[in-house]
């Protein structure tokens, strides 16, 4: 699969049952996912998940919290500790790996979520609203964060937001779904190069796609209507 | 505030206290069968100390109190879990649980003895019986109270439902698991101490209500003195063992900074 940045820009305020769709926690109502040439039956240990919230276990540190998957998918400690310390250094979090989830802050939670996702290795990265709990600039940060990692890593990622300027900043498609029945009503391709600034932001071209994604959502008569 | 100088006010604060039930039962006369004078408590406090009299029964009381702790709360919390865990188990036991729930434990002491005897064993039942409900109720509190969110990132790993009891729900439920412990531990000591009252050979209660008969009031008072540190120490090891066991509890660390 090619490396890509999806933004999947949700009209809908059932995004977190789409996101539930892809990673199998919910059902397909219609149609089929596939990944690597398999159909998602059921939850699967190649997709990395970001929620909204960081959804870190406070009894366990931040090392431990980034080895979840590893226990959980019993693929042994010792092979990976050093790739969790990697990551770690990669979102910015070195010399935290002792702390506990209480002893960071938002963005620094958020990123620790983004590690524990990566570390084993997943073809697809599901980002769920990831940064809608963040304030504005720590976002506008995480957003050249994730830039920065993605670059690194080169994974897929289906990301859903309701900010449009993220998505764009972001993504190399925006796909954009309307409200029940959730379908895609346009795909945009932004092809800006990469690395690129929070600057764009303030370009023609970027203002063009914001300005024709919002299009739709002012035709609805207003947001999540 | 100044830590030296509260202490030191808690102690005078102490001092008055006592001088003034002193003085007050010296000048009204009050009879020692009715209110004995703190200095009356504390000869019969170091008579029985002493003897080794107090000691020999303290022991009783412990050793009763602790295993029932331990037997109580081993019970509640397997049984919690049961419930907490298996929709089939709730449905066919809570009934009962919540039915012997409702009815004071304590009105079983009389019971406990004819079918466990005068020996520590009826004492350990009682104290088990009165312990076993706090660890009951909030295992299964704890462990319905995982996080959705946390549930489904176990799911979205393919985490097995065993899986998500060890590394989640378990570890979740401690704070509540402790609680527990916490009022179990007391109700323990109430339990062994009733047991001892309906009928027993040694222990501490037993020694209250052989002092009630002959009147000794001030004898009575140096065991509640007893009791009272006893269970205070016990409270102690249960919240020194919590501190250690949810270092990573915020509602911990604001008890550990206040």
């Amino acid at each position: 699969m090619s490396s890509s940045v999806i933004a999947v820009n949700a009209l809908t305020k059932r995004y977190a049952a789409r996101t539930g769709t892809v990673s199998a926690l919910l059902p397909a109502t219609a149609g089929e996912a596939r990944l690597r040439g398999t159909a998602i039956a059921g939850p699967r240990k190649d997709i990395g998940v970001v929620f909204q919230a960081p959804v870190l276990f406070p009894w366990r540190s931040v090392l431990d919290n980034v080895l979840l998957p590893i226990d959980v998918q019993g693929l042994g400690r010792d092979g990976h500790r050093q790739d969790a310390m990697d990551l770690l250094n990669l979102v910015g979090l070195q010399g935290f790996e002792g702390r506990y989830p209480w002893e960071l802050s938002g963005g620094m939670q958020q990123r620790v979520a983004i590690t524990r996702a990566l570390v084993h290795d997943p073809a697809l990265l599901l980002m769920d609203e990831p940064f809608g709990a963040l304030d504005a600039m720590t976002r506008e940060l995480m957003n050249v964060e994730l830039q920065r990692i993605w670059m690194e890593k080169k994974k897929t990622v289906l990301f859903i937001t309701h900010s449009i300027p993220e998505a764009v900043f972001l993504a190399d498609r925006v796909l954009v779904m309307t409200p029940r029945p959730g379908k895609i009503l346009e795909d945009v391709r932004v092809k800006s190069a990469r690395p690129r600034s929070l600057d764009i932001m303030n370009t023609p071209e970027f203002g063009e796609h914001v300005r024709r994604i919002r299009a739709h959502f002012n035709v609805k008569g207003g947001i999540d209507a | 505030m100044n830590r030296a100088r509260n202490v030191g006010l808690s102690v005078i604060l102490f001092i008055a206290l006592v001088s003034v039930w002193e003085a007050g039962v010296r000048v009204l006369q009050v009879p020692q069968f009715i209110l004995p004078a703190p200095s009356k408590v504390a000869e019969a406090l170091w008579r029985g100390l002493v003897s080794g009299v107090y000691i020999e029964h303290l022991y009783y009381t412990l050793v009763s109190t602790v295993l029932g702790f331990l037997l109580g709360s081993a019970l509640g919390f397997g049984l919690g879990t049961g419930v907490a865990m298996s929709r089939r188990f709730e449905f066919f036991l809570y009934p009962y649980i919540v039915m012997f729930q409702s009815l004071p434990k304590i009105a079983l002491a009389p019971l406990i003895v004819i079918w466990f005897g005068l020996g520590l064993s009826s004492k350990i039942v009682n104290a088990a019986l009165v312990a076993f409900f706090p660890l009951l109720v909030n295992t299964i509190a704890g462990l319905k109270s995982a996080d959705e969110e946390r549930v489904n990132l176990m799911r979205s790993l393919a985490a097995s439902e065993k899986q998500i009891f060890w590394m989640l729900r378990l570890p979740n439920a401690l704070p509540f698991v402790m609680a527990g412990l916490d009022v179990a531990m007391i109700f323990a000591l109430i339990g062994a101490i009733v047991g001892e009252f309906v009928g027993a050979k040694h222990g501490l209660g037993m020694l209250i209500q052989s002092m009630n008969f002959t009147m000794d009031v001030s004898g009575q008072f140096s065991v509640l003195l007893i009791l009272s540190v006893v269970g205070l120490i016990l409270n102690r090891c249960i919240s020194l063992i919590r501190k250690r066991v949810l270092f990573w509890d915020p509602s911990e660390k604001e008890k550990v900074e206040a």
